[in-house]
Formats: C-alpha cells, sequence, structure tokens
C-alpha cells in the first residue's frame, strides 16, 4: 500500500509535504499513483463485510472514483500500455473474490431481489398517487449478462471488467455467474493477470478459495450458489403469481 | 466566542457498560440530541441503547450543582436482527434520535437504527397504588372466597421511576440503510430518509408510509448518487431538503405532487476547477443538512468544511467555513484508512449565530457567524479538569512548529467527534467522543 507521506498528486500539483516525490514531478509518477489509487480502489470494493450489509454510500463513492480514473487512463490511451511488470505489484491474496464478493455487496444493497419481497419485505411504501415502489423494481435477470456481449472491446479490458462488476452486482440469477468465468475474454483475464501479478495468464485470482467454482468451467459448480439460484427462482414465480 | 466548563459534566462510559454484557463497541455514541427545551439530551449507542440526560434544576441550596445533566433513563432501543432473505445482520445501531414536542407530562422520541424506526414514549412514576382487592401486595392473586369487604385502593408516593416503552414501531419500510429521520412540524408526521428513497409517516399509523421521494435509477448499474442527510423545515410542513453524495441539496414542496422526484430548488457550488482530483467527489458528498431554527438558512458539512446557505439563492453557499483544510493534502491516506468517507454532523445555536462541527484528534470546531471568528476545541479527559477553561487548540500545518501546536501528522485519526448537539436556548453543547460523553457550557468573560 501507500507507504507514510506518498500521496497521489495532480499533474502541476505542487504540494509536497513529506518531500518523498519532490524531484519526481514527471508524468510516470502520476500514472504510477494513479495505478495505485486504481488498485486500493478495487481492493476497497471487493472487502466487504460479509456480515453486515456494506454502506451504499461508500460504494457508490467509490466506484465513481474507479470510473474517473478509468476514464482518464482511457482518454489518455495509457490503459493500454499497461504492462504486467509495470502495473502488477499487487501481492495475489490482496485480491480476493472480485465479482463474487462485489456481487453480494451490491445484491445486499436490495439490488437482487425480486420485486415485491425486492425491497425488503415490503408492507410500508405505499403511495394511493404514485405506482407502488416496490413493483417498480425492475429485474434484470438475464441482460445484465447479455450486456457484455456488447461492442466494447475498443474501451479497453480495464472498461469491461469493470462493467462486468457492475452487471455483476446487478445478477440477480447466480447461474450468470458461471457464465462469466466461461467469458473466456482475453482482455479480462489480462487485467486479473496484471493486477495479481501473475504472468502467464494462469487462472484468474478471484476463484481462489470459492468453494466448487472452478473458473475454466462453466456450469452450475457451487451447490450453494444453485441453491440460491433455486430460491431466485421461486420467489421469482410467487411474486409473479 | 469563550467557552468555559466550569459546570462541565464528564460523563465515563465505561462504567454504564458494566451493567450490560455487550461488547466494549457498544458504547460508541452515535448520536446526540436535545430536546425542545433542552431539559433532556438523549445519546444513542451502537449497542442499541439509549441514555437520556436530564438537567438538574438549579438549586440554591446546592450551588455546585448548577444545571448539571444526570442520566434519567436507560433502556434497550433495538436489539441486533437477522434478515433471514439476504442471510445478513441487522445492526442495532442507533442511527438518529429526533424528540417529538412536548403535548403533556411525557416525553416521547424516535430512535432508528438502519432498517427501524421505533417511537419512545418516557414517563415518571412517582406513586402507586396500594390496597388492590384482588391482589396482595407482592401481586399474588387472592383466593377470592376469602374477600370478605372491599377497599378502594389508594395512591402512595414512591420513589422516582422512570419508564421507556414503546408506543409505535414502524418497520419494513427501507431496503436501504435509515440515515435521517425528521420530525415535522405539523408534529403529526415524519420522514425517514434512506440511501435512495424518502418515506413519509404519520405517527399513528404503523403499516403505511408515502414514498415521496426516490432515486433509485430503473438500472443499479446506473447508480451513481445517493441520498445523504434529509430534513423538514423548521416552519413550513410542506418543505424538505435532501443531501446527495455528490454535494447537492434539494429542497422539495410536497404541495407540487406526491413524488417529490423534482426538486423546487437545486443547492450547488460549482466546482473550482482548480483543485480538482480524483477525491474531489468523495470530499463533496454532504455528510448532514442542517436548517437554522429561523428557517431561512440551512448548513451542510462535507469532509472539509461547513457551508451556510441562504435558502434563496441556490447558486452558491453565503458562507463557507474551513474545518480542517490542512486535511487537503492528506487525502490519499484519508482515502486509504477510510476516513475519507466519515460523517460528521453540524449543528446551529439557539440563536443561529454560530455553528459547531466535529474533527479528529477529539476537536470540535465553532465558528461565530457574527464575528467571523473560530475556535477548536479540545473534548478529552485530560484537558477537561474540572471548573477549567478548554483551552483553544491550534493545528500547525508547515513550518515550525509553535508550543502548545500540534502537527497534522500527530493527530490520531482514531479520535473522531462525528455528533455534536447545542442547546436550543443556552450556551450547552454536548460532544460525543468515541465512546465519552461531555458537555461544556459557555460563558461570557
Amino acid at each position: 500500500m501507500f507507504t507514510r507521506g506518498l500521496k497521489r498528486k495532480c499533474v502541476g500539483h505542487e504540494e509536497d509535504m513529506e518531500g518523498a516525490l519532490a524531484g519526481l514531478k514527471t508524468v510516470s509518477s502520476y500514472s504510477l499513483q494513479r495505478q495505485s489509487l486504481l488498485d486500493m480502489s478495487l481492493v476497497k470494493l471487493q472487502l466487504c463485510h460479509m456480515l453486515v450489509e456494506p454502506n451504499l454510500c461508500r460504494s457508490v463513492l467509490i466506484a465513481n472514483t474507479v470510473r474517473q480514473i478509468q476514464e482518464e487512463m482511457t482518454q489518455d490511451g495509457t490503459w493500454r500500455s499497461v504492462t504486467p511488470q509495470e502495473a502488477g505489484r499487487a501481492p495475489l491474496d490482496r485480491l480476493v473474490s472480485t465479482e463474487i464478493l462485489c456481487r453480494s455487496a451490491w445484491e445486499q444493497e436490495g439490488a437482487r431481489p425480486a420485486p415485491g419481497l425486492g425491497d425488503g419485505h415490503v408492507q410500508g411504501p405505499v403511495s394511493d398517487l404514485c405506482p407502488v415502489t416496490s413493483a417498480q423494481a425492475p429485474r434484470h435477470p438475464q441482460s445484465g449478462i447479455w450486456e457484455l456481449d456488447s461492442p466494447r472491446e475498443d474501451r479497453g479490458g480495464f472498461h469491461k471488467s469493470l462493467d462486468q462488476i457492475f452487471e455483476t452486482l446487478e445478477t440477480k440469477n447466480p447461474g450468470c455467474m458461471e457464465e462469466l468465468f466461461s467469458d473466456v475474454d482475453s482482455p479480462y483475464y489480462d487485467l486479473d493477470t496484471v493486477l495479481t501479478g501473475m504472468v502467464g495468464g494462469a487462472r484468474p485470482g478471484p476463484c481462489e478459495g470459492l468453494e466448487g467454482l472452478a473458473p475454466a468451467t462453466p456450469g452450475p459448480s457451487s451447490s450453494c450458489k444453485s441453491d440460491l439460484g433455486e430460491l431466485d427462482h421461486v420467489v421469482e414465480i410467487l411474486v409473479e403469481t | 466566542m469563550e467557552v468555559e466548563s466550569d459546570s462541565h459534566i464528564h460523563m465515563c462510559w465505561q462504567v454504564l457498560s458494566a451493567r450490560t454484557k455487550k461488547w466494549p463497541l457498544a458504547d460508541i455514541i452515535s448520536t446526540v440530541e436535545f430536546n425542545y427545551s433542552g431539559d433532556l439530551l438523549a445519546t444513542g449507542d451502537k449497542g442499541g441503547r439509549v441514555v437520556i440526560f436530564q438537567r438538574e434544576q438549579e438549586n440554591k441550596s446546592r450551588p455546585h450543582s448548577r444545571g448539571e445533566y444526570n442520566v434519567y433513563s436507560t433502556f434497550q432501543s433495538h436489539e441486533p436482527e437477522f434478515d433471514y432473505l439476504k442471510s445478513l445482520e441487522i445492526e442495532e445501531k442507533i442511527n438518529k434520535i429526533r424528540w417529538l414536542p412536548q403535548q403533556n407530562a411525557a416525553h416521547f422520541l424516535l430512535s432508528t437504527n438502519d432498517k427501524t424506526i421505533k417511537l419512545w414514549k418516557i414517563s415518571e412514576r412517582d406513586k402507586r397504588a396500594e390496597g388492590y382487592n384482588l391482589k396482595d401486595e407482592d401481586g399474588r392473586l387472592r383466593d377470592p372466597f376469602r374477600i370478605t369487604a372491599l377497599r378502594v385502593p389508594i395512591l402512595k408516593p414512591m420513589d422516582l421511576m422512570v419508564e421507556a416503552s414503546p408506543r409505535r414501531i414502524f418497520a419494513n419500510a427501507h431496503t436501504y440503510h435509515i440515515n435521517s429521520i425528521s420530525v415535522n412540524s405539523d408534529h403529526e408526521t415524519y420522514l425517514s430518509a434512506d440511501d435512495l428513497r424518502i418515506n413519509l409517516w404519520h405517527l399513528e399509523i404503523t403499516d403505511r408510509s408515502f414514498n415521496i421521494v426516490d432515486i433509485k435509477p430503473a438500472n443499479m448499474e446506473e447508480l451513481t448518487e445517493v441520498i445523504t442527510a434529509a430534513e423538514f423545515h423548521p416552519h413550513q410542513c410542506n418543505v424538505f431538503v435532501y443531501s446527495s453524495s455528490k454535494g447537492t441539496i434539494r429542497l422539495c414542496d410536497m404541495r407540487s405532487s406526491a413524488l417529490c422526484d423534482r426538486h423546487s430548488k437545486f443547492f450547488e457550488e460549482p466546482e473550482d476547477p482548480s483543485s480538482r482530483s480524483f477525491f474531489s467527489e468523495i470530499i463533496s458528498s454532504i455528510s448532514d443538512v442542517k436548517f437554522s431554527h429561523s428557517g431561512r438558512y440551512m448548513m451542510s458539512r462535507d469532509y472539509l468544511s461547513v457551508k451556510v446557505w441562504d435558502l434563496n439563492m441556490e447558486s452558491r453557499p453565503l458562507e463557507t467555513h474551513q474545518v480542517h483544510e490542512y486535511l487537503r493534502s492528506k487525502l490519499c491516506s484519508l482515502y486509504e484508512n477510510d476516513c475519507i468517507f466519515d460523517k460528521f454532523e453540524c449543528c446551529w445555536n439557539g440563536s443561529d449565530s454560530a455553528i459547531m462541527t466535529g474533527s479528529y484528534n477529539n476537536f470540535f470546531r465553532m465558528f461565530d457567524r457574527d464575528t467571523r471568528r473560530d475556535v477548536t476545541l479540545e473534548a478529552s479527559r485530560e484537558s477537561s479538569k474540572p471548573r477549567a477553561s478548554l483551552k483553544p487548540r491550534k493545528v500547525c500545518t508547515g513550518g515550525k512548529r509553535k508550543k502548545d501546536e500540534i502537527s497534522v501528522d500527530s493527530l490520531d485519526f482514531n479520535k473522531k467527534i462525528l455528533h455534536t448537539a447545542w442547546h436550543p436556548a443556552d450556551s450547552v453543547i454536548a460532544v460525543a467522543a468515541t465512546n465519552n460523553l461531555y458537555i461544556f457550557q459557555g460563558k461570557i468573560n
């Protein structure tokens, strides 16, 4: 992580209290710091408290920061130039399950469940004059995944992965998880390789430790996930009747 | 404004925690609120407990206890729950307490955790009935066949007992975490706000609420902004404001439409392009919004400053007060240790001439709007000896550190003052420093 006193600077920003990087006002220094900030932000998004619902405000702010960095990197064209040697500094254990944890985090925010039950078994919110909120809760069981196929290749592998993260966060059907991992798309795995410092495109870190979910093998794996999928399905049926 | 601590009381929470079986973390104070008269001060903590302090009447026979606050009532407001659908715990931490205006001998307050709001009635009992016909003094039922005569029960005085009982429970209306509750000036309704929605309740009705603001996007992937605070106007019962994580405040009029997704007024300060960084949005996120007592102004707290707004001017704030500008160069570290997400509250004094908010290292800041002066004070055991005046503190931002100054790098970011409250009429303030509560009284020299 950051050494003491290391601060992120805007290009051209003059102030430096510690003096650690006083002489290094070069662009590459800025890129390094920006990359570090990006790594840190992704880890923050992933490390969610699994017992209690994570703070949605915090998650949104971090996600917005990640988007900002990604946009700037895309504009700079610097994204393409990132190589594993240059950017891979995060140890493997720092990068815990990406999509799974982020998905859980955002799911717990209520994005996932079906309408009626989706707003937390709501019996409260009612407005005679405007549509009941709970019934409005849109459901995108599959669209998130199908959007993965939309043409985004030009925006860099990172952008695609970020979108994957966000889309998966919204995904209600855990079956999509397997499809996500089955989407053996090189840009995604390049990002993973880059961030985990693993050269050679070995299996991505995210899946490590997640029982039963093998990254390379699509299809239902973890019994836990398929149970959730069935529950989802049952809930959908119940609510729609 | 000089603040003395002549009659300040230092409440040590460690003593109270011994009475419960909760973890040490349960003692962290999460909300502080004076009632309308200022005679009662309620605190909520991470363990779901509410402790109410009452101001002692000034008494000639006890001159030293001029207006001290002592414990009046303690009760468990919320318990931890488990959401089986999401397999998650619901914290019992009290996020907010709001008093209702007093209408009879009893006191009423609303307390809320992340999901459920409760209306509590706090009442005193100083008499009890004796001489029941059907039961003994110890409560055992008497054999009806043995009752040969009837008597009228007599009311006898007893030691004062303060009872708290839940009168209403407003549940199952919030998918996301409740961050604010606000009692309306009509004294019949109140609002509750979570990250994405605001609901309107009637105090008598618990099984129904009206959704008045909904900013949840159709597609959660598009979520970029959440609601951070909301409050009713102190006098106009149809007006409320809510703030967002993007540094905006929207004022809504409930008369215009049932769903107040379209604001009547939109308050946002244009960004200064020269100070833009990746952290600009995070530090612009508003953590608290409060109307002035007059209803003419409102105040917003973001990470580094407090802004006072004139409700008639949406383009920029009337005043901006820097709380701890020296942290601007430390934003990256503060992002790393998550301090940048700390939510500081702010409050007005009774006459709206001064505002107060907390900072780190147990510092809190007061700004006098009339004289443009500000002061930094510290709420800690070392600096709060009985009958001693609080010394103004100063943070050294660079160069030579003067005596008694603290350098930025020595600040303790674990000692944060997030919750402060100001007596509605007097120069009395309550400051919560982690699990300690300090009450200070101000005197003019």
